[in-house]
């Protein structure tokens, strides 16, 4: 059935935009924007494919794709706290140079087999009528992103870390009378971040589309980033905003393929549409959640 | 605040990594312009007739849109440019990755700089800047790849194309005669004509063994958008499709998905069959060898002006050897199905089409009527789709 199919694709598609989006939140809540989430996700789906025909192990490719995002976000960090640069423009070359960099030496990995991250169902729970297709007949990475969320809400509000995180973004300078740099707690959160934003691309080659091609993120690391807003940067909301956009995209093909006859032009914007309707209905609980210092760097 | 040596190190880092960068772009040896977005440029070869002897040697440039090894499109030109490169006298310069845009004008610039006599450009988009060099280098030719020369005629710009409807039906039919839920899958990027003749020669082809077929045509708006590929086939199995073929430029995360469900591929661009060994019918893909030499062969000798290739040249069984052939037929096809497969080409052959009427539109309305065929040309403007399509057009 119709719902069933969107909310399994859903779930599918939705993990690759998932961790990126949670990635942001984290950096964002600290302060830092990073724009270069789309090339942090570039770096870690070529770097995770790469490796993993290299290496004959998918695992460690994954492994590798979240550290070539997390040294990009590095990169960021570096300009951005050390350097203060502009975040804006800091984070779009970031993601310029991963589009250059991913291109060349992606070359030689187009089209090539990959040990895939394959689908496990789990026994029992997977032949659940409904719900046994749409949560429990996924990649590895996909199940890692069910406890990633909660976990990382659960950092953030409920431990010291996160609380330095937090502050870090919304009054350093009280952060600072505490005797704990910002600036430190920042790498860290936009490192992290890019990390996220890596696995984001490994899933994305490795279990999603078994594929490496240039720019394949088509711009999902930019959608993360506005989805952050759309979640009110709370690790939890950015679980539905992920998933309502990667369904609306399931839903447009599902649509296609029962034979709606819908203009595909207007199908295709539906997934856009959707995060901007639903971003507008809920603006007037958002406009506050921004944390205070996002953007500013401490003078 | 910051540790001065950290920041040095870091800087150093960045320096070297832009070093890295300008290295590999500049490291062939050879013209690729290198600016902004995609930066390939590990593709640009020197010549394969060895030495650059001046004088006796005739350079012929290729530029692609892509990798050479994009398992496709792109890969099809460069081996046909390689069969040009086998040719005594002949130095051949490429640039792979060559955008759509006034990049490739550059890089044809630099390679008519080189000493290039003659120029392939070989994506749809590179034809407006071919044209416009072509005005200002009246002693280069420029043939073009797919597009049409458009006004006023040069005498030294032609395009060329092969039928890639003709062997896509023969692929339709042995879809037609594999499925067993009747129901085919289409993915594709555009509703362009070229695109719209391919799936209703695959629909045709697959209703001439199995009349009931019906062929689920989705649109992803991307010429390769793996993750949109990746749903939308799952999109058309869901809904019991158990063929699928595509009209795109990367074909491996559709045929993946395919294999993955134990259903059948027809591929496209590219011989795929190591992708899906159990559910590889047949496909399509260019074998441009023999049109690439020809051409080659007929500028050196100085005789492009007066020839066929100056204007749209367009070539399919009718005409001479479609440089669009069919692809290996996989383990699962029967010896009657190819047997039909070889019927319908010997009749392409004899001078017939895959559209030969009696052929209805969606809504039923007569397009040719019965025994009447259209032209190559009036197939370049293809706006419909036929009887037995789901999907929508624009």
């Amino acid at each position: 059935m119709l719902l069933e199919s969107v909310l399994t694709g859903a779930v599918r598609g939705g993990t690759s935009i998932l961790y990126p989006t949670l990635g942001e939140v984290i950096s964002e809540r600290a302060g830092v924007v990073n724009l270069g989430t789309e090339g942090c996700m570039l770096a870690g789906a070529l770097t995770a494919y790469a490796v993993g025909i290299e290496t004959g192990s998918v695992w460690l490719g994954v492994v590798a794709g979240i550290v070539a995002g997390a040294v990009l976000a590095l990169l960021h960090a570096f300009m951005v706290i050390t350097r203060r640069a502009n975040p804006i423009a800091t984070g779009l070359v970031v993601t310029f140079l991963a589009l250059g960099l991913t291109a060349l030496f992606g070359q030689d990995y187009v089209g090539q087999g990959v040990n895939a991250m394959a689908p496990v169902a789990i026994p029992g729970l997977s032949d659940l009528p409904f719900l046994g297709p749409i949560l429990f007949d996924h990649d590895p990475l996909t199940y890692l992103s069910f406890a990633a969320a909660p976990a990382i809400w659960w950092v953030l509000f409920r431990t010291r870390a996160g609380l330095n995180i937090r502050a870090a973004g919304e009054r350093p300078e009280v952060l600072e009378a505490f005797g704990t740099s910002p600036a430190r707690v920042r790498y860290a959160a936009v490192v992290i971040g890019g990390a996220l934003a890596g696995l984001g691309g490994a899933q994305l080659s490795t279990a999603f589309t078994l594929n490496w091609s240039e720019r394949m993120t088509v711009g999902r690391g930019f959608v993360a980033v506005a989805l952050v807003i759309f979640a009110a940067w709370d690790p939890l909301k950015a679980v539905g905003g992920a998933y309502l956009f990667s369904g609306a995209i399931s839903l447009q093909l599902q649509l296609q393929a029962r034979g709606w006859e819908l203009s595909r032009y207007l199908l295709e914007a539906v997934p856009y549409l959707t995060v901007i309707v639903v971003l507008v209905a809920l603006s007037h609980r958002r406009r506050h959640a921004a944390p205070e210092s996002l953007g500013r760097v401490l003078a | 605040m910051s540790p001065r040596r950290p920041r040095h190190l870091l800087f150093s880092a960045l320096l070297a990594l832009v070093a890295l960068v300008a290295a590999a772009c500049g490291s062939s040896g050879d013209d690729t312009a290198t600016t902004g977005g995609s930066e390939g440029s590990g593709g640009a070869t020197e010549s394969s007739g060895g030495g650059a002897a001046a004088g006796e040697e005739f350079t012929v440039g290729f530029i692609y849109v892509g990798p050479k090894d994009d398992f496709g499109y792109n890969q099809a030109a460069y081996q046909g440019s390689q069969a040009v490169a086998a040719l005594d006298g002949i130095n051949v310069i490429q640039a792979e990755n060559v955008p759509e845009t006034a990049e490739a004008e550059a890089v044809m610039q630099s390679m008519i700089d080189e000493g290039a006599k003659l120029i392939f450009a070989t994506s749809f988009g590179h034809l407006e800047f071919a044209r416009n060099l072509a005005e200002a280098n009246p002693d280069v030719v420029f043939v073009h790849q797919g597009g049409l020369e458009g006004e006023p005629a040069l005498d030294n710009l032609g395009t060329y194309f092969g039928t890639v409807y003709e062997p896509v039906y023969t692929a339709g039919i042995a879809a037609g005669a594999a499925t067993k839920t009747g129901k085919l899958g289409y993915v594709y990027a555009f509703p362009i004509p070229q695109t719209l003749a391919n799936i209703n020669a695959f629909t045709l082809g697959a209703q001439s063994v199995n009349p009931a077929v019906e062929t689920i045509a989705i649109s992803t708006g991307n010429w390769c958008d793996p993750g949109l590929q990746a749903e939308a086939a799952k999109s058309l199995l869901d809904q019991g499709v158990d063929v699928i073929t595509q009209h795109q430029d990367c074909t491996k995360t559709i045929i993946e998905a395919t294999e993955a469900a134990g259903a059948f591929t027809v591929g496209y661009h590219a011989d795929a069959a190591e992708l899906a060994p159990k559910g590889w019918l047949t496909g399509s893909e260019w074998s441009w060898d023999k049109l690439y030499v020809d051409i080659t062969n007929t500028v050196r000798d100085g005789k492009f002006a007066e020839s066929d290739y100056n204007g749209d040249f367009r070539i399919g069984l009718q005409t001479g050897d479609n440089p669009f052939v069919q692809s290996e037929f996989g383990p699962s096809v029967s010896d009657d199905t190819k047997a039909k497969i070889d019927t319908a080409r010997e009749s392409f052959v004899d001078g017939g089409s895959p559209f030969k009427g009696p052929v209805a539109d969606q809504d039923g309305k007569e397009i040719y009527a019965a025994d009447k065929q259209p032209t190559y040309a009036e197939v370049e403007t293809m706006d419909f789709f036929v009887k037995g399509v789901i999907g929508t057009i624009g």
